[in-house]
């Protein structure tokens, strides 16, 4: 704390440690000096990131880790702008963060001053809500509101964009102004009605599939799910973001649905006469085609956000609520044992299908991916916390990397940002120490956020960065050569570092693994190696193809379980 | 074609909205509608008795299937308290209308008497033109304007719909 006069910046420091704030994550500049003067000597340690998109991700790695509000602190103008892809990235995964914006000073607002952007005009798409704060005497009630926005209902971003006038203004005391908003409600009760519609349909049901996404996790509902899917023995089928909902070792369990999920749990939801989906909103990674999703079954949707009831899949019953919450409800109908539904035909059906349609891949020859990944699954016993970039590496990492609890898997989804691997891991480390991290990227996504390899250095985080390194922007290239005819059109990443070399220019251990033979022995020491953050370059076979997958807009029966035979089409979903 | 198709299954739809009367607020109701390809077609802001809300009042016409979806959005806005689908049912709505016509001495005795049967008040008398003051439903207003259009309309300035529920019932 400076021996001045006490700031609005101090006022806003100490609200951020009553908020229990323990990271801050940000690059400086100009209008953010006056609140990055008031951090010297409190207990928030500032984590200086290379780049602020790399800030918005560690602080996203963190909060999912630890289900804490992350914290980002950047300057105006590209500082700002820098943070628009991590806000999207938070938007569509829910993720709780408060992005404060250093600002020019108000009387500049709109006269085009040195570093200015309109950064509430350029964001309003990208938060959950935000402010622009003009008067000192305000701050304190909009950072709490902030803080409490950002991590009730549906989590989301709020950014706080600060001019440096307001940050520097005297205020002499906290407000302690308390705020009222009628506009938002985020506690809504349960109707119990709903409920009990659920509950009959259940009854009802032979072959019911519960769907897990996102929303389980965050409302802490994995304990309420086990009881329920153990309770009434139902198969479970998780999303992208739903992995360690429920814990994908379970025989109940049939792991990820969806474009790239196993042909078993996709054949469930073909077949299913019920789908009770809670905390998923019915994303078009699962739906594939909306016109034939779940023809034959009803379906139960639990969300806390209204707006995803009968969004794009129209439902028989909409639960509004918390999900734990309405698992709770739902339990309470199914004490009596007569009147839990017979699903033993669906279940000894489902194991057939997971005995027709298992993940494989081979083991001789070229190195593979999913060797690779395999391997550390069954080194690591599914004990570490993953974070992933975005393409083939990150589905197949979600195809063999079980995820057992909640919170242990972090990727991003809904927006699909390359580049999300890397920071995001630092963050969910320094949120857990002392818990092994990986985060598995690919060569093209790690390459858009490398910088922060410095950031892990100088903290000594311990993650595990495991490049799956087909030399192609692998995903991409999959596309053209599925449904373009092989025409292959700007993903050749020729031009890339070495990627030892380039661990070894930031002071970090580099591994390089080529052969099958050496997968296991190299993934042995690099999990052995303690001294701070390292590199495994896995070069891989550069030609391999993701599957299953169900082609973009269609229907879940047209999945492909192996290349296909004959000439595909162009797909009618848009990515 | 489908751009035709869409614009034949549109539908006009009256919102009214309690909202908190800050900056900004505006801009993030109008991108609800934008981002789903809602066309405003008036949009009426005051303040109101309480000066911390606004009123809004809003006619849009868009796909009516996504209506729903507009209004859980709207109403999952921080700033909104609430947003209400006032389509097709029993609520005051009035509108006033400023329209400046063409008309030479000759015409004007005829145009006044088309003014006086839709109660509208001659606010302006010049050389060549006429201006009238016209308020009530909004189907009146383009009925007046209608028949005005052999004169030669130089100008229509029109407020927009105005909504207040019926007796005790809150907007
Ligand atoms: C920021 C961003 N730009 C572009 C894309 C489109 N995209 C999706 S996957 C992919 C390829 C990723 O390549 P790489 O990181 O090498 O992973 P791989 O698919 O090869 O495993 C691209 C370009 C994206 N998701 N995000
Ligand atoms: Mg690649």
């Amino acid at each position: 704390m400076s021996t001045q006069v006490r700031t609005a910046a101090d006022v806003l420091i100490d609200i951020l440690i009553e908020q229990g704030v323990e990271y801050i994550f940000g690059h400086p500049g100009g209008a953010a000096i006056p609140i990055y003067d008031a951090l010297v000597g409190r207990p928030i340690q500032l984590v200086l990131t290379r780049h602020e998109q790399g800030a918005t991700h560690m602080a996203d790695g963190y909060a999912r880790a630890s289900g804490k509000t992350g914290v980002v602190l950047v300057t105006s103008g590209p500082g700002a702008t820098n943070t628009v892809t991590g806000l999207l990235t938070a938007l569509m995964d829910s993720v709780p963060l408060v992005v404060i914006t250093g600002q020019t000073n108000t009387r500049n607002l709109g006269l085009d001053a040195f570093q200015e952007a309109d950064v509430s005009g350029i964001t309003y798409p990208v938060v959950k809500h935000s402010y622009l704060v003009k008067n000192p005497l305000d701050l304190p009630r909009i950072v709490r509101e902030a803080f409490y926005i950002a991590s009730s209902g549906r989590p989301g971003p709020v950014l706080i964009d600060i001019p440096k006038d307001v940050s520097s203004a005297a205020l002499v005391r906290d407000t302690r102004e308390s705020f009222h908003l009628p506009g938002y409600n985020p506690t809504n009760h349960i109707d119990t009605n709903s409920v009990r519609e659920a509950a009959d349909l259940i009854r009802q049901s032979r072959q019911p599939v519960l769907l897990v996404g996102h929303g389980a996790i965050i409302a802490n509902a994995s304990e309420n799910l086990r009881k329920f899917a153990e309770l009434l023995r139902v198969p479970v089928v998780n999303t992208l973001l739903g992995k360690g909902a429920f814990p994908e070792s379970h025989e109940l369990s049939l792991g990820m649905l969806g474009m790239h999920g196993t042909g078993y749990a996709n054949k469930a939801m073909v077949e299913t006469d019920l789908i009770i989906n809670f905390g998923s909103r019915f994303d078009d990674r699962i739906v594939g085609n909306y016109a034939t999703f779940g023809k034959r079954a009803k379906k139960i949707h639990c969300d806390i956000d209204a707006a995803e009831l009968n969004k794009v899949v129209p439902v028989d019953v909409a639960i509004n609520g918390d999900a734990a919450e309405g698992l709770r409800l739902l339990i309470e109908h199914f004490q009596d044992p007569g009147k839990r539904p017979d699903t033993g035909p669906w279940l000894r059906q489902i194991k057939r299908w997971r005995r027709e349609m298992p993940l494989k891949y081979k083991k001789e020859g070229k190195l593979r991916a999913q060797h690779v990944l395999d391997e550390f699954y069954k080194l690591t016993q599914g004990r570490a916390i993953v974070t992933t970039d975005v393409g083939q590496h990150q589905m197949w990492a979600a195809q063999f990397l079980l995820t057992e609890n909640p919170r242990d898997w972090i990727s991003s989804g809904g927006a699909g940002t390359m580049g999300f691997g890397l920071p995001s891991a630092i963050g969910a480390q320094l949120a857990r120490p002392g818990e092994l991290v990986v985060a598995v990227v690919g060569d093209g996504g790690f390459q858009m956020t490398m910088s922060e390899l410095a950031t892990a250095c100088v903290l000594k985080i311990p993650i595990k960065i495991l490049i799956i390194n087909n030399r192609y922007l692998g995903m991409v290239r999959q596309w053209q050569n599925l449904f373009y005819e092989d025409r292959l059109s700007g993903v050749d990443l020729e031009g890339s570092p070495d990627f030892v070399k380039l661990a070894e220019a930031y002071g970090m251990k580099g591994f390089r693994i080529r052969r099958p033979a050496d997968v296991r022995r190299i993934l042995q020491s690099a999990l052995e190696y303690h001294e701070g953050p390292c590199i495994i370059d896995a070069e891989v076979e550069k030609h391999d193809n993701v599957f299953p997958m169900i082609p973009a807009g269609a229907s879940l029966e047209q999945i492909l379980l192996g290349p296909p035979r004959k000439k595909m089409d162009k797909p009618t979903g848009s990515t | 074609m489908n751009n035709t198709k869409d614009i034949l299954t549109q539908k006009k739809h009256v919102i009214s909205l309690k909202v908190s009367n800050k900056p900004g607020v505006l801009i993030r109701i109008a991108l609800v509608f934008s981002r789903r390809g809602y066309n405003i077609d008036s949009l009426v802001v005051s303040e109101s008795q309480d000066p911390r809300f606004s009123m809004m009042s809003i006619t849009a016409s868009g796909d009516p299937d996504t209506l729903h979806l507009i209004l859980a959005q709207l109403n999952k806005l921080v700033d909104v308290v609430h947003a209400q689908d006032y389509t097709d049912s029993d609520i005051l709505q009035k509108e006033l209308g400023l329209i400046k016509i063409s008309c030479s001495a000759e015409q004007r005795n005829q145009a006044l008497q088309i003014a006086q049967v839709f109660k509208a008040k001659t606010i302006d008398v010049g050389q060549e033109s006429l201006i009238f003051e016209i308020s009530g439903q909004s189907e009146k207003l383009d009925a007046f304007q209608k028949v005005l259009v052999p004169f030669g309309i130089l100008e229509v300035v029109r407020s927009g719909k105005l909504l207040m529920a019926r007796g005790l019932e809150s907007t």
